[in-house]
């Protein structure tokens, strides 16, 4: 697949460090697939699609930083959808985001309403000002918050909200956001035998994108995060390198 | 059908081996590629210092090829001695290695001998990373210098990649005075492509390395050119993404194949490849060393 131009129609300031980028092109996408992002002159960097015609972006580095200076009516290159998304099943699920990891599990909110299914999304973040769609969220179902310093919802980690949920009310549980809040949920889904119905979305260095070049293939399986996941059941993961270290651009290993 | 292959004194149950750069910076992505079928595996190249490569776009796909600049991502020899222990096993472990001179690429050598590799296939040859391989590929005395410095280095088989686009026999030449066991031909063919509507060219690195079945002609001449002038082993490599491709480069000499781009495809392209290579062989009543070399008439 080669990368396609596109025009950057609006930037939305969700939060004071994440923006979303709306774009020219509409995407045939599940969601959880991402697009590779080329910044032209800068570098390429996966990002997970919001909407089909958007990506949210977080500025964390070099490449995200050029992506924050551009502005309505520039270009930039877009590869993909690339890899697979979220599987949808059953008629009540769970969402559990966070941070800017949220992105993702807006859209999978809006398909499982428009297919009938019950959405329980919990969105957690550091302060109520870093919280990421509420409302769409909101208008999907039901959803709780929590927020670090308490400034909006329960005064904690989303964790310690799913964890005074009854989990087998629901059939599905579908994760995004930072790895440790990430390998905790697949703690309490193995625990209430749910590690299959569990579905999490793994950040790796993702170079190619098309499962060519290694980078971010996860031990001990060998599977390539960027094309047989990102998003991944949490049978896939037990036993894995998840939530205990990935790997940076040369293959060192940093622990999570 | 037999198709082990004694190659450079390594047994391999089928001729088939994964080519450098492709998944191979991990134990886990090389057991995953054994478990596809492939008959030994040679590693993502490796330095004597961590490097992350070249900002992207790091690959661009175009028909029938697949055009990269990775720019030798690797963790650094003293990094991957220990992913290297976890890899052997299976099937033969090869490490590709590079450096800027002969005694960089022996310090690298001798740095992962404690891991125990099968062998080592000496990266002359990369296109696109400055001070690396591309000012060696052409230059017949540093290869010749490179070759005897890992020799005197390691007691496992040592392979040398040639580049295309040079005088490829005399590259060949050079190697096996300088000790090599084997030479495998070819490393990908510099090549780089344009977006128009940006004007920037595809690759962050601007200049790249194109494989895929569009560089396999190329190849199989060198394959060819190679096995008539040398008297060590020639392993092909480049474009070959099924078990017809595979003969090709046998006829022309291939002791072996290497497959890389067609595991974009296909990440079990290896036992795909050597099951049509058996059935063929079957059918025609033929064995790999009938055909080796039979297209040289």
């Amino acid at each position: 697949m080669m990368a396609t131009n596109v025009r950057i129609t609006d930037i939305v300031e969700e939060t004071p460090s994440t923006k979303t980028f709306f774009l020219d092109a509409s995407l045939d996408y599940i969601p959880g697939q991402y697009v590779m992002v080329w910044i032209h002159g800068v570098d390429e960097i996966p990002m997970s699609l919001s909407y089909p015609n958007a990506i949210t972006v977080q500025k964390v580095g070099d490449a995200t930083s050029a992506l924050f200076k551009l502005k309505a009516g520039d270009r930039i290159g877009v590869r993909g959808p690339l890899g697979n998304g979220f599987v949808l099943k059953g008629k009540s699920i769970l969402l559990v985001g966070g941070g800017v990891g949220t992105a993702p599990l807006a859209p999978l909110a809006e398909k499982a309403k428009n297919k009938n299914i019950s959405v329980k999304a919990l969105i957690g973040a550091k302060t109520d000002r870093e919280l990421l769609f509420v409302e769409r969220f909101e208008k999907s179902g039901d959803i709780s918050i929590a927020t670090d310093d308490g400034s909006r919802g329960y005064k904690g980690t989303i964790i310690e909200v799913v964890s005074k949920l009854d989990l087998q009310e629901f059939e599905g549980i579908y994760s995004c956001g930072p790895e440790r809040m990430m390998s905790q949920v697949l703690n309490i889904a193995k625990n209430t035998g749910m590690t299959r119905m569990a579905q999490f979305s793994l950040h790796r260095y993702i170079k190619c994108g098309i499962g060519v070049c290694g980078s971010c293939c996860i031990d001990p399986s060998g599977l390539r995060v960027c094309r047989d996941g990102p998003v991944f059941n949490g049978e896939q993961l037990m036993d894995s390198e998840f939530g205990k270290y990935m790997r940076d651009g040369s293959g060192r290993r940093i622990l999570i | 059908m037999n198709l082990t292959t004694n190659l450079t004194g390594l047994e391999l149950k089928n001729p088939t081996i994964l080519a450098a750069g492709i998944l191979g910076t991990t134990a886990a992505s090389l057991k995953r590629v054994m478990q596809g079928g492939a008959g030994a595996v040679v590693t993502k190249s490796i330095g004597s210092a961590p490097r992350t490569g070249h900002p992207g776009p790091v690959v661009t796909e175009r028909e029938y090829s697949i055009l990269n600049a990775m720019g030798l991502p690797n963790p650094s020899y003293r990094e991957f001695v220990s992913e290297l222990a976890l890899a052997k096993g299976d099937v033969p472990v090869i490490v590709s290695i590079f450096g800027a001179n002969a005694s960089e690429f022996q310090e690298v050598a001798r740095g992962l001998n404690d891991a125990e590799p099968d062998g080592f296939e000496l990266n002359v040859s990369c296109p696109h990373a400055n001070g690396y391989g591309a000012s060696i590929a052409s230059n017949p005395d540093a290869i010749r210098e490179t070759t005897e410095a890992v020799k005197d280095a390691v007691e496992v088989p040592v392979w040398v990649k040639l580049a295309p686009l040079t005088n490829i026999v005399e590259m060949g030449l050079a190697a096996q005075k300088g000790g090599a066991d084997a030479v495998v031909a070819i490393n990908t063919v510099p090549a780089m492509a344009i977006d128009i509507e940006s004007g920037f060219p595809l690759l962050g690195n601007k200049v790249g390395g194109i494989s895929g079945p569009a560089i396999k002609p190329i190849a199989l001449k060198c394959v060819y050119e190679l096995y008539s002038a040398l008297n060590i082993d020639v392993i092909g490599v480049g474009g070959i993404t099924n078990w017809r491709d595979a003969i090709e480069f046998i006829m022309a000499g291939a002791k072996a194949v290497q497959i890389g781009s067609a595991v974009y495809n296909d990440i079990g392209v290896f036992k795909d490849i050597s099951d049509g290579v058996a059935r063929h062989l079957k059918e025609n009543r033929r064995s790999l060393k009938s055909i080796r070399g039979v297209a040289h008439k």
